[in-house]
């Protein structure tokens, strides 16, 4: 029987404390700029992680044809944040994950990712990061235990096992570990996708739409479980949603896309209070419908 | 947080075993799967086999040869069985869409191309072996009385048809599940040419040349020459060992580079039923 370790269960009361978060990363936040010292100058293999910023993002876009997918887009997310990217059907948002963890080329741009250039070595951080997307499926004819034993091979996890069960426990997925995948309900899959993406306990994890088609309950519980997994893990999250409840709720930095642009950024309570509303659902509607006229980026 | 992880290699036969494993639950998981792997060459036997006999009646040449077609029959399906054992293992990942799930792992494309063609080889013997030792009793012709040719009579098919079907596999991916079709077609393209129950000098000859050209023509000549004269063809073999290296790399270059293609487009994360 499996045995949980790793992680309080959601349901708990959420009550991880701040010193729990990677110290380094904090004191990144708070202080001086990374990336600024001496390790500038050292070679990337000594120090590949010493820039401060989970993801590093600089002119970044991709065309398909003519049409336009993300334009120009230039962004960093810090280590340690959970980081929102919000906006409509085709703003980008997929497209940008894809091309962070290196399942699309990018037409021009450059992009780092925990301090690797994923145009050219993708594959040393690969197994440091993770994502879950409802654009992808597990096979349905495999069980549960069977898709994630591969993945934790894939992966290179020492105690595939174990590591299982510890999941198992912690996203209360052991009464369905042994049935297919293709029989399970949405929400039961998705806990079983949020295993797989947590397998390698990564350093960064990337969510595309994490609770789409889940009832309310699940969607809670899900929020809740990737809460307490960041801030245990100190983990970077970077987020696509359009649910405006979840990314206010998850997440301490907003990057709004629109048509493959950022157009805003911020954290959700600063949103707030510059577009002058009650919650995150207005603010994304002002930017949608072009109906602003309150402070963008601190300027009139 | 890393400490449970081990980083990546250029090649890992770890990431190979994964694959291959993941192909393994889904043959273990349904019996019908084992069952219809077995059925099509058994089947194929039978009919020959029932043919060889009726030829031999009336036929001295047939009676010579003994078991010439059941011989054919088995390794034109290890050809077959190798390249559908390529094909269908690379779409079940599109039909299941998960090559996103694949790709944002540390697996390399030409790992899984690897873990491809050792499935291939597992289910083509799951496939052949049966049919073969049924001859034994119903015909009273063992095609493992040939003893080592047959080892590179098996290997060579079994590389060229794993070629085929990693360069039919590539064309999917460029073209998209529409072309699906492809994967049981394009082998039997070859058949006719590879002079599978016949020499290749029944052929035209300016039609000739371009058998000889494919490995898999060499190895059925090889095969007939063990089988009728008792003797192996070392410039066949030596033919069909270099035609398939060559074979093998325009396989795995056209497969690598429909990915390369399919990354571009952003296919890895939208492909699937």
């Amino acid at each position: 029987m499996c045995t949980s370790i790793a992680m309080p269960h959601p349901s708990e009361a959420y009550s991880a404390p701040s010193d729990l978060r990677r110290t380094g990363a904090k004191k990144l936040k708070g202080g001086r700029r990374a990336g600024w010292g001496w390790r500038s100058f050292a070679p990337r293999f000594i120090f590949p992680v010493m820039s401060g910023f989970a993801i590093s993002v600089q002119n970044l876009a991709k065309k398909f044809g003519d049409i336009v997918a993300v334009d120009d887009l230039s962004f960093d997310v810090r280590e340690g944040d959970i980081v929102g990217l919000l906006g409509g059907n085709g703003a980008g948002k997929t497209t940008t994950i894809s091309m962070i963890l290196g399942l699309l080329i990018p037409t021009s741009g450059s992009l780092e990712v925990l301090g690797t250039d994923m145009l050219r070595h993708r594959y040393r951080v690969l197994s440091r990061l993770n994502f879950s997307s409802p654009y992808v499926d597990l096979p349905k004819r495999l069980t549960s235990r069977e898709n994630l034993m591969v993945y934790a091979k894939l992966y290179g996890i020492r105690n595939p096992a174990g590591r299982l069960c510890a999941l198992a426990d912690d996203l209360d997925i052991g009464g369905f570990l042994d049935r297919p995948f293709g029989a399970l309900s949405s929400g039961q899959k998705t806990r079983v996708s949020l295993a797989k993406s947590l397998l390698n306990e990564p350093d960064l994890l990337l969510l595309d739409e994490p609770t789409a088609s889940l009832d309310p309950d699940t969607a809670d519980w899900v929020r809740t479980y990737l809460k307490n997994f960041q801030q245990e893990r100190g983990a970077t999250v970077l987020l696509a949603s359009h649910n405006m409840a979840e990314v206010e709720r998850l997440c301490d930095d907003v990057l709004v896309m629109k048509q493959g642009k950022i157009v805003d950024r911020d954290s959700p309570a600063g949103l707030l209070a510059r577009y002058g509303q009650a919650n995150l659902e207005e603010v994304f509607l002002d930017i949608a419908r072009d109906r602003t006229t309150v402070q963008r980026n601190g300027a009139a | 947080m890393s400490g449970s992880r081990r980083n990546g290699y250029l090649f890992s036969g770890r990431r190979v075993g994964a694959m291959v494993l993941r192909y393994f639950y889904l043959l273990r998981g349904s019996v019908p799967r084992i069952v219809e792997l077995a059925y099509w060459p058994t089947m194929q036997m039978l009919i020959w086999g029932f043919m060889s006999q009726f030829l031999a009646q009336h036929s001295e040449w047939f009676l010579q040869a003994g078991g010439i077609l059941i011989a054919a029959v088995l390794l034109w399906d290890v050809m077959f069985r190798s390249n559908i054992g390529v094909s269908i293992s690379f779409l079940e990942e599109m039909w299941s869409r998960n090559l996103g799930q694949l790709f944002a792992s540390p697996l390399r494309p030409y790992e899984w191309a690897v873990s491809l063609l050792a499935i291939s080889a597992i289910r083509t013997l799951i496939g052949v072996v049966p049919a073969a030792l049924l001859a034994i009793p119903l015909y009273h012709y063992s095609i493992f009385d040939m003893g080592l040719p047959l080892v590179a009579f098996f290997t060579n098919l079994l590389v060229f048809g794993a070629a085929v079907g990693l360069a039919v596999s590539g064309l999917v991916l460029r073209c998209g599940l529409g072309a699906e079709s492809l994967a049981w077609a394009v082998i039997f393209a070859v058949a006719p040419l590879s002079g599978i129950y016949y020499p290749i000098s029944t052929l035209p000859d300016w039609l000739q040349p371009v058998a000889y050209s494919l490995p898999s023509a060499h190895v059925f000549e090889g095969m007939r020459a063990a089988a009728i004269d008792g003797v192996f063809l070392t410039d066949r073999f030596v033919w069909a060992v270099s035609l398939n290296v060559v074979y093998l790399a325009l396989g795995m270059g056209a497969f690598l580079l429909a990915f390369r293609g399919a990354r571009q487009r952003g296919q890895l994360l939208q492909m699937g039923e």
